[in-house]
């Protein structure tokens, strides 16, 4: 123990102009030439308690690489491969008249639970936003991952009723070349985003 | 095995709504949070390997890249990055983001306030910290500033903080707070925080940080989540 010990730092809002340092351009795009795995999209938008769309939301994107291994320390599995092109990393500010966010990364190999077994492919998203304390966190499954999704212990952990907020479906009809999933992020109401106390 | 990290000790962070700070009332959860068996996912987090940094891109008072220094009371912000334990945080992202010495930020939403732009002072800035934790800026104060949240509403002075810590449980977003300002008790934001944690954001003026005929000094020490005890 220290003798600055002194307990958490308290959080505060982000406020309306963290773009000025968080979010730059680019900042949203995984990939590179050199990153391994299938290249995805996923998009959608921040909605508040009128689903009025939230035109300062900053959301981040924490992911494994396409064989499910972090870009992180505490991640010491040497029989999984580490992509050294991909750091799992990225943010996103929502447009300010629509409050669309979107990502282009490639699709997350699955990871392992502490309590057995593996864990579907998933990302973690960390959304702040002027008006927000603190931050919340939830998290992106894929709808084609039917069977990966059913054996997911975080997500069966999540009320039946609530569990579809966290899956993404693909979105057809798109004008982009890779495969697109949309995930909406909805505060209040019946059809509030599933937030995680992480 | 997962090394885990303690509780978010929501008895010292804010409620997700405080109705006095009115924005909060439709931007946050209804539903309880769903709690989690932290995995790999929560327990990683992105590295300071993420972005390249400049030494210049701690000294906010020349980093516009001008030529010339804002105008202002110069300060230098240090201080370590600690977990609950006082174990430091070496290689944590520390980034800022601050309005000018007149209270105005530079950021095109920014227009009801009728105070100057500095051409020389973009009011952002990071570093990583050291081996010890410690993170240091040089900046100018910021001045106070109005809002819109409620009659004659005014912002305390205060520095915007942003922390990669060592992983996604440990994410904060936070404010820096100067000693002894008179708006402390009008501001909604800073009286969101429960009373027992509020001089946790509060800086401390330092003497031994101050250097003469050049800068005064503030140290402000984080504390981020420890790990939990594990058997
Ligand atoms: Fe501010």
């Amino acid at each position: 123990m220290s003798s600055t010990a002194r307990g958490q730092t308290p959080s505060q809002t982000v406020g309306p102009y963290f773009t000025m340092r968080l979010s730059g351009e680019g900042e949203n795009v995984l990939t590179t030439p050199e990153t391994v795995g299938e290249r995805i999209r996923v998009e959608g938008r921040v909605f508040d308690g009128d689903r009025r769309h939230i035109e300062d939301a900053l959301v981040e994107l924490w992911q494994a690489d396409s064989s499910g291994r972090y870009h992180h320390p505490a991640d010491d599995r040497t029989d999984v491969p580490l992509d050294p092109a991909f750091s799992g990393f990225g943010r996103c500010a929502s447009d300010f008249q629509t409050g669309a966010y979107s990502f282009l990364t490639i699709r997350p190999g699955p990871v392992p639970h502490p309590n057995g077994g593996m864990q579907a492919p998933h990302l973690s998203l960390t959304i702040q936003a002027r008006g927000m304390l603190n931050p919340t966190f939830t998290r992106v499954y894929f709808a084609d991952e039917e069977a990966a999704n059913a054996a997911d212990p975080v997500l069966q952990s999540v009320p039946l009723a609530r569990r579809s907020t966290l899956i993404a479906e693909r979105v057809e009809n798109t004008d982009s070349s890779v495969p697109t999933y949309r995930f909406d992020i909805r505060y209040q109401g019946d059809d509030e985003t599933a937030f995680f106390d992480v | 095995m997962t090394q885990i990290y303690a509780p978010r000790a929501h008895e010292d962070h804010p409620p997700f709504l405080y109705s006095d700070y009115k924005s909060t009332v439709k931007r946050s959860p209804s539903h309880d949070l769903i709690s989690i068996v932290q995995t790999l996912t929560e327990t990683t987090g992105p590295g300071p390997a993420w972005v390249d940094l400049s030494d210049d891109d701690a000294d906010l008072t020349t980093n516009a890249g001008t030529g010339g220094e804002a105008i202002g009371q110069r300060s230098i912000i240090t201080g370590r990055v600690l977990d609950e334990d006082g174990n430091p945080l070496p290689d944590t992202l520390v980034e800022i983001w601050q309005a000018n010495a007149c209270g105005r930020y530079m950021h095109w939403r920014e227009t009801a306030f009728p105070a100057p732009l500095d051409p020389n002072f973009l009011g952002v800035g990071q570093c990583r910290t050291t081996d010890d934790g410690e993170y240091r800026f040089l900046t100018v104060k910021p001045g106070p500033y109005p809002w819109g949240n409620h009659p004659n509403a005014w912002r305390p002075a205060h520095i915007h903080f942003s922390l990669l810590g060592p992983s996604i449980a440990t994410r904060l977003v936070t404010q820096m707070y100067f000693p002894d300002d008179p708006l402390f008790a009008l501001d909604p934001i800073f009286q969101s925080v429960p009373e027992h944690g509020r001089d946790r954001l509060i800086a401390t003026y330092d003497h031994s940080v101050t250097v003469e005929n050049w800068a005064l000094g503030y140290r402000w020490d984080i504390v981020l989540r420890g790990m939990a005890v594990t058997a």
